[in-house]
């Protein structure tokens, strides 16, 4: 059904253009009110499209969403509550990576790729985090990594499991060199200690999740839920073709694939999300 | 035959004048050796002036050089009785990594790192010492089996980056990375990491959560290559001298950063010039190292461990511009409100 969208490396898909057409700016129609289906080319009613949660009703194509959107399908109304919010330095003063954030900033309303804090998802209370994939490519800088290690941290002090959303492209904050590196393994020791409380953790995988997010917190859920046809994985599709030189397989580094090779327990879409999540916190209580 | 770097050429140059002229005392017995100790002398400042001075790119490039010693070089060096261990238990046994129990100082330890090779034949034996997901794993159960018999852990680290293959993905190199370096983090003996060569990315962190981390003078460390950085800045691989010197990878930057402990100094030349001199400074760095937290209390080390990853970062609190009107009635102690206003 999707093969269309699946034949094509990820990377090149979404990005701007879908960016553009989520905010009803589609360029190739001038009323704004309908938006093309990246996968299937179909004509969505805008209205309708925001009604099922960007999700094309037609082929079930999942289009990328902030994630202040995303925050709004899985946690009860007005139940959101930031922690403290913390900003990037330029450890390496790499250039132009301050203006890169000032400009992230503004197009996100974020101070960097996640947004996190506590909410209640059908009633139950969890620390819940989301990357956010327009913020850099959702990559882990000092920010992320301390913002999810805080999160951690949160949920053994406040007694609450952990559900964090992840959709990084490449995983690593190249512009923070080491530091970014590092993250990984403050994220994933943030997860081991959060573990010895007996505590659930929920790691939800959305397209892309990739490079150092995929190899630290979002593979080591307790219980690992992710989208249809999300790109998961190490190393970027491009780079395992042009390494190997072998025709990549057609459902490859997908949610399908993941399933099927015993790495995630179970495929959700968008619009059942909310109410599974709901559920499994209601069965570690 | 050797690997001459561009920038030794005027070195080489001169070795070869200071050969030929010792050539020629030898066989006309006439006297050059004022010429020759003054040639020498020469050769010497040349070459501090040469290695103290390397670019990060020269750096890298030292690390990569071919006749660099191998994991197995240095197991060869610096241990006693090797026994290598193989097989993940699992699927099958990676030979881009090589681990097994050695004696250090009359002590047995668990060594671990993967293995390059030094010719073709080799490296493709070897996969360029590129582990899968069964190399991580194996690396895992060997230090599982370390922690079950209270030895001490010493991995050895040079690798670009953990294999980017289908049948890797396929078998979960991204959730093995992430395992190795949880359960690493939790290990109740002692861990040295030494950065032997190349410390590329989540494939080199994947074995390089440790006590203490040392690195090799001609070494580097990073979360991507120069190359990859280069072509995501550019697109251009031939400028990934300019993207190493941006990605801070040298031992010098890292210790500055307090990422690494310790920069084992290598032979002027590098470690390739000198297979001896390079173990007998690895061993002693070990020694120092491994008798120093030897003495503390495993649970301390793991605490230790623990809050040295916990404190890296570099970020800062955000100034609210209206910090009256945050806060209030929320359940989150430290809420501010500020974040997505
Ligand atoms: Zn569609």
């Amino acid at each position: 059904m999707l093969s269309v969208f699946r034949s094509k490396p990820k990377f090149a898909t979404v990005r701007p253009k879908a960016a553009k057409s989520i905010n009803g700016k589609s360029r190739d129609l001038s009323d704004n009110l309908w938006t093309r289906c990246e996968n299937c080319s179909a004509l969505i009613y805008n209205k309708e499209l925001s009604k099922n949660m960007y999700v094309c009703h037609k082929c079930g194509f999942h289009f990328r969403i902030s994630a202040v959107q995303r925050l709004k399908y899985v946690v009860d109304e007005d139940s959101f509550r930031s922690v403290k919010p913390l900003v990037s330095k330029n450890p390496l003063n790499f250039p132009e990576y301050p203006e890169k954030i000032v400009q992230c900033q503004a197009d996100t309303k974020l101070d960097d790729a996640i947004l996190i804090g506590e909410a209640r998802i059908n009633g139950n209370a969890a620390v819940v985090g989301i990357i956010d994939f327009s913020f850099i490519g959702g990559s882990m800088g000092s920010v992320v990594g301390e913002q999810i290690t805080r999160g951690f941290e949160r949920g053994v002090v406040r007694n609450l499991p952990v559900i964090i959303i992840s959709g990084g492209g490449g995983g690593a904050r190249m512009q923070e060199g080491i530091f970014s590196l590092m993250q990984m393994a403050k994220t994933a020791q943030a997860v081991g200690k959060f573990r010895q409380s007996g505590l659930l953790y929920i790691s939800v995988l959305t397209h892309p999740t990739m490079g150092g997010i995929y190899a630290s917190f979002a593979s080591l859920g307790d219980i690992i839920l992710a989208e249809p046809q999300a790109l998961i994985g190490f190393a970027g599709p491009r780079i395992v073709s042009e390494t190997t030189r072998q025709k990549l397989p057609k459902d490859f580094q997908t949610s399908e694939y993941a399933l099927q090779n015993g790495m995630i327990d179970t495929i959700v879409t968008r619009v059942e999300m909310k109410d599974l999540l709901g559920k499994l916190l209601s069965f570690h209580l | 035959m050797r690997t001459v770097f561009e920038w030794e050429q005027p070195l080489v140059e001169l070795e070869e004048k200071i050969q030929e002229l010792r050539n020629c005392i030898y066989d006309q017995e006439v006297d050059f050796s004022e010429e020759l100790t003054e040639l020498e002398r020469k050769a010497d400042k040349l070459r501090k002036s040469i290695y103290e001075r390397l670019t990060p790119w020269q750096r890298v490039r030292m690390a990569r050089h071919p006749d660099r010693p191998t994991t197995l070089d240095y197991i060869e060096l610096v241990f006693d009785d090797f026994i290598e261990l193989h097989g993940d238990r699992t699927f099958g046994d990676d030979k881009a990594v090589v681990g097994g129990i050695a004696i250090f100082d009359q002590e047995p330890v668990t060594v671990i790192g993967p293995q390059k090779g030094k010719d073709t034949k080799e490296n493709i034996a070897r996969n360029f010492g590129l582990p899968h997901p069964e190399g991580y794993r194996k690396a895992l159960r060997l230090m599982k089996q370390a922690e079950h018999f209270r030895r001490p852990i010493i991995t050895l680290i040079d690798v670009v980056g953990a294999y980017p293959g289908i049948e890797a993905e396929q078998r979960g190199q991204g959730l093995v990375i992430a395992e190795c370096i949880e359960q690493m983090s939790f290990l109740k003996v002692p861990i040295i990491c030494v950065i032997t060569g190349e410390g590329g990315s989540g494939g080199a962190l994947a074995i390089g959560v440790g006590d203490r981390i040392l690195m090799l003078e001609h070494a580097w460390y990073s979360v991507i290559s120069p190359e990859m950085c280069a072509n995501i800045l550019w697109k251009d691989v031939e400028r990934a001298s300019e993207a190493a010197e941006l990605l801070k990878l040298t031992p010098t930057d890292l210790l500055k950063f307090e990422i690494i402990d310790d920069i084992i100094t290598e032979p002027l030349g590098g470690a390739h010039r000198d297979y001896e001199g390079i173990g007998r400074q690895v061993k002693a760095f070990l020694r120092r190292y491994l008798s120093e937290i030897r003495k503390i209390s495993v649970d301390q080390l793991v605490e230790q461990r623990l809050k040295r990853f916990r404190k890296i970062g570099q970020f800062q609190e955000k100034q609210l511009v209206e910090p009256k009107h945050v806060k209030l009635n929320s359940e989150v102690d430290d809420e501010s409100g500020g974040n997505n206003e």
